[in-house]
Formats: C-alpha cells, structure tokens, sequence
C-alpha cells in the first residue's frame, strides 16, 4: 500500500464553486461540485439567492393584490402562474371563468408557453456553444412580449389573469395580429430546427446526456417535459383538463430516451402544438363577458360607475377591502410551460390568505441535480442544468 | 366523486383510529394522520394497487399558533397511473419530530428542508436536514406567524469597512396593517380610552 503511494503522486477530490453568479446557471445559482478529476462526483446546489419571501407576502396582502406576485415567480412565463393562482381563488369561491374569459386564458397560456420554450431551447444551446438560436428566437420572443403588452399593458408582469376572469377583452385587431404571427412561426420554428437538430455538436453535448429514467422521473417527483421526455404520456392540459382544454385538438410529443436531446424536441414539437392551440382558439373564440360580472368579485368598469351607485359602491369596496374567500382550502394547478405548477390556498374567511404555497416545477427538478449529474463530465452539468428549464424565480420564490 | 370515497373506505380500514379525519371538499380528499403512523402510511399509498401515489408533488408546512399542536404539515400526492390526488396533513407540536419520507420518495428531501427552513419542523432519519432557502446564518423561521413581515436584520455594503454588514431593520415609515375586517359585519368601535368607562357586567344596555 506504501509503495503505491509513493509512486503515484496523491489523489484528491477536488471541490469547485460554480455561481452564483456563473452565465450557464441561468440565473442566481451556486453549485458546489465534487470531482474526481473531470468526473462530477457529486453536486450540492445553493439555492436560496434570490428568495424574496413571496408566500409571506402574499399572507399580507388582499386575494387580488397577490397577483402580481405570480408573474415574478417563473418571470420567462408569467402567464401560467397567474392562471394557477386564479383557478385556486376560483376554485374557493365556487365560481369559474366565463367562456370567453376560458379561451382567452387558454390562447395566452399557450402564447407563454411558446415564450417560454423559446428562451429555454435556444439558451439551452448556447449554454452547449450556439449562438445564433438565441438571436433568431428572441426576435419571436419579443413580438410576444408585444402582444402581451397589448393585452394587459405590459410586456412581462402582465397580472392578466385575475380572479373571476381576465382583466381585459381583447381587440380583434389583437387576435388577428396573433393569429398572422401563429401563422409564420412554424418557419422560424424550422428555422431554428435547421440549426440544431441535426447539428452534429449539439447532438454530441446532449444526446445520451442527462438521462433519467421513468423510474426515476416518477420518484423524484418530474412533471412537465420531464417526464414526458422519459415517455411518460402525463400532461395536466390532457389527463386533468382544466378551462376549456377538452374542446380543443392537440397532441402531446413524448420523447424515447430520456436525454436532454429528447426533452429538446420535446419542447420544439411542443411549441408547435401550442400553435395549434393558439389557432383554434381565435378560431372558436366565444363571445360574451370576459370577468365575472356579479361585481362581487371583479371591480365594474370606469364607464358604469359614471352611471350607477351600486357600480360605484363595489369598485370602492373591491379596491379597498377586497373579496372575502369562504374559509376552505384548494389546491390548484396548470401544465406551465416547465411542468406542474400549482398553488395550494388555505383561506380562513377574510379578505386575504391564510397561508399560500406555490408548488414550483422547477424545485424537484433542481432537487435532482446530484443524482442527475453523479458520473458525468463537468461540461455536462451546464448541458444537464439548460435542459431541465430552471428559472430562479420560481425554485426561491 | 365516487372513487374518492372508496379511497377514504379503504384507508379508514387499513389505518382505523390513526386517520384522525377525512375531509372531502371542493372535489379533494384531505386525511389527517396520526405522526405514528406516517412512514407506514406513505409506503401503503405509493405501492397499494389501489392508491398508487408514487408521485410526491409537495410537501409544505403551516402555522396554525392558536392550536395546541401548532404545525401541519401538509403533503400532496399524486398517482399517475390512476390519476388522482390526495392530500395528507400531520399536525405535529412545536419542537416534536416527525418521520422523514425521503426513504419513500427521494423528492422529498428539499421540500423537507424548505419546511425545516420556514417553519422549525424537524423530520427525523432526514439525510441533510439543513436551511435552504434563507440566507447563511440565519436564525428563525420565517414564515412562522410570529415572525415579522419586515423581519429582523437588514443587510447593506459597509464602504469603511469593505464588507457586507447586518443591522436591525430601520423603517423610514412604521409597518401599516390595515384592518379590513367590514364595519358592517361585527366590527368593535373600541376608541383610545373607552375601556377605562366599561361598565360593570349586568348594567342597563342604553
């Protein structure tokens, strides 16, 4: 034994910081990495960094003026999380979305969707080197942003989705414009496609990279691409629809291997079933009201308060002290963009929650990032880590 | 919702007097267990045929200070093969301990440590029972309803000394909350300095 010693020169483990702040960790991420040589051995990640408080938060505020915590949750697709939150409040209040209000939940949630997965696949591809998916996607992704700024105001922290509805109708100009969009994305989408997916160096970072196993998938509690990646046929708009999810056709993509390849087509075929889904529902858009219009719930417009008291008097009490929740509890989720997102309310009969627990995707999937990463190379784990979709605004909340 | 009272049947059977209540509301199942028996009832719901919840999807704490067991934790389960959800809640006393379930569901480590994080809640046999989501060195748990929404320290860069400093929190304006509670629903018009002229119990109402 001594004499092995003598001749080779000592091994060690050595241990690396990675982050917080580090270009590949999308992010405030800080991994901690054991390796053994190039080998990780182990991955301990810090979390944490950007930790807000935000359930606290919302305990002190009222049921509406917690929306807008959503949208800085997961801030690549606000959106869905918003519709989590409205869909628990709803669910508590025993009342759900006009018609209208459903499609047009539905078109922006799958608009978010395509938002999102196209940060996702394209950043996912320079983290391996690429660079010029970003640049071609992000030209899409902002006409996106336009659209949600024509819709709500604003291009990211949107607070669309509210209680009872949604905030705004939207023009017909407006879904025309989106549907002329829906039209031409596919080609970007082939586009980026073209670049990628039989892109020799980006097949040697990711295919057989980062393979989970349904086993695995299931035990570690993946939702999302996640699982569907390890061909699991598990998608929340499918298996529990939810808005007006059954009346629409779609089809969900199920990857063969598990790699960060296949989680990869994954989200490209997804955003062109969102597509689909996008298109159908301008096509069938219903009309009638977009919110709740019992004036309990959702403040009346400016225009009926010149012309009623009763307007008048609930916009002052909404604004003021809110809607009371009966005393009861839910728990509410959608299909975002990177999984299943849900929202547990416990609501003890005033105007604010009791307490608010957001199940973000994100958190089992990062929590399984040492036994993801255990046995590959360092350079991996950047590849490993784009593919698993984190946004740090959801996992610290 | 048939199946979910056959799941509650089954379960009642299987664990009698340790479910303590079944709730069913706004089509969710909601048990509450015994901390005796949590281990056993965690494996039985992930491998029985009839439950199959081999998915955690959360767990998360609450704070109920009124109660005299305090705590509950709250676990969300879902089966994808039969495609349902239940929920589990354990109420659990300050400073008493409670089963990990990372044996059953590997899932469970961080949301065990997130609970430990925000709420004190310890979990026993727990591989790695440390904070997550607070900052290093951090004392107390902070979504506890004791704890305040500002918190306790402040954290800024120190230019003489060339380092981050913690102070205690100065607020410019005092923390406002708001009483929302409606006048027109049983509102107590108590003003500064009315209790010195209660009246003794059983006089005349005016």
């Amino acid at each position: 034994m001594s004499d092995t010693a003598s001749i080779q020169p000592k091994q060690k483990n050595i241990t690396i910081n990675f982050g917080p702040q580090h270009p590949a960790a999308h992010g405030v991420l800080r991994l901690v990495l054991e390796l053994d040589g190039e080998v990780v051995e182990r991955v301990d990640p810090h979390v944490g960094l950007l930790h807000r408080g935000t359930e606290k938060l919302i305990e002190h505020k009222t049921y509406l003026q917690a929306v807008p915590y959503f949208d800085r949750l997961d801030y690549a697709a606000p959106m869905n999380q918003e519709h989590a939150y409205a869909l628990a409040v709803e669910k508590l209040l025993g009342i759900s979305a006009p018609p209208r209000a459903q499609y047009i939940r539905v078109l922006f949630a799958e608009l978010t969707r395509i938002m999102s997965h196209i940060l996702n696949t394209t950043t996912q591809a320079m983290d391996v080197g690429a660079m010029t998916p970003v640049l071609w996607g992000f030209e899409d992704r902002e006409k996106l942003m336009v659209f949600y700024e024509r819709a709500s105001g604003s291009r990211m922290h949107a607070a669309y989705f509210r209680p009872g509805g949604v905030h705004q109708d939207l023009p017909q100009a407006l879904l025309d414009d989106i549907y002329a969009w829906a039209e031409q994305f596919p080609k970007m989408i082939d586009d980026i496609e073209g670049l990628l997916t039989d892109n020799r160096i980006f097949k040697q970072r990711n295919v057989d990279i980062g393979l989970v196993s349904k086993e695995d998938a299931i035990a570690w509690g993946f939702s999302g691409v996640m699982v569907r990646g390890s061909g699991i046929a598990w998608d929340l708009r499918r298996n529990q629809p939810y808005e007006c999810y059954n009346d629409l056709e779609f089809k969900i993509p199920l990857g063969k291997n598990g790699d960060n390849y296949d989680r990869y087509l994954c989200r490209m075929e997804e955003m062109r079933e969102s597509i689909k889904i996008m298109k159908q529902c301008i096509e069938k858009m219903p009309k009638g009201p977009v919110h709740d219009t019992t004036g309990k719930i959702v403040a009346p417009k400016r225009g009926e308060m010149k012309a009623s008291m009763e307007a008048l008097i609930h916009h002052f009490k909404l604004y003021t002290e809110g809607f009371k929740v009966p005393e009861s509890e839910a728990y509410a989720c959608v299909e975002a963009p990177k999984g299943e997102f849900g929202v547990y309310l416990v609501s003890d009969g005033t105007n604010k929650p009791y307490r608010c627990k957001i199940r973000a995707p994100g958190w089992p999937h990062l929590a399984a990032m040492d036994h993801l990463c255990k046995g590959y190379m360092l350079a991996d784990v950047s590849a490993i880590l784009g593919s698993l979709d984190i946004v740090f605004g959801e996992i610290d909340r | 919702m048939a199946d979910l009272n056959t799941l509650e049947d089954n379960l009642r059977s299987e664990f009698g007097p340790a479910v303590i209540a079944a709730q069913q509301m706004l089509g969710e199942l909601t048990l509450i267990v015994s901390p005796d028996v949590l281990s056993r009832l965690m494996v039985f719901l992930r491998d029985n045929p009839k439950c199959r919840f081999t998915t955690l999807i959360d767990i998360c704490g609450a704070d109920y200070p009124s109660r005299a067991e305090r705590f509950e934790v709250v676990y969300h389960l879902l089966s994808m093969h039969l495609n349902h959800r239940l929920r589990i809640k354990v109420r659990v006393g300050e400073g008493q301990v409670i089963d990990s379930v990372v044996p059953v569901w590997p899932a469970a480590n961080w949301y065990e440590r997130e609970a430990f994080d925000m709420y004190g809640i310890e979990f026993r046999n727990h591989p790695d029972l440390r904070r997550i989501l607070t900052d290093y060195g951090f004392t107390g748990h902070p979504l506890r309803k004791d704890f305040p929404l500002t918190g306790y320290v402040e954290v800024r860069y120190d230019e003489e000394q060339k380092r981050v400093v913690y102070e205690p929190v100065k607020l410019t304006q005092e923390f406002r909350k708001f009483d929302f509670m409606s006048p027109w629903e049983g509102a107590q018009y108590v003003l500064p300095g009315d209790e010195k002229a209660a009246k003794p119990a059983g006089a005349a109402k005016p």
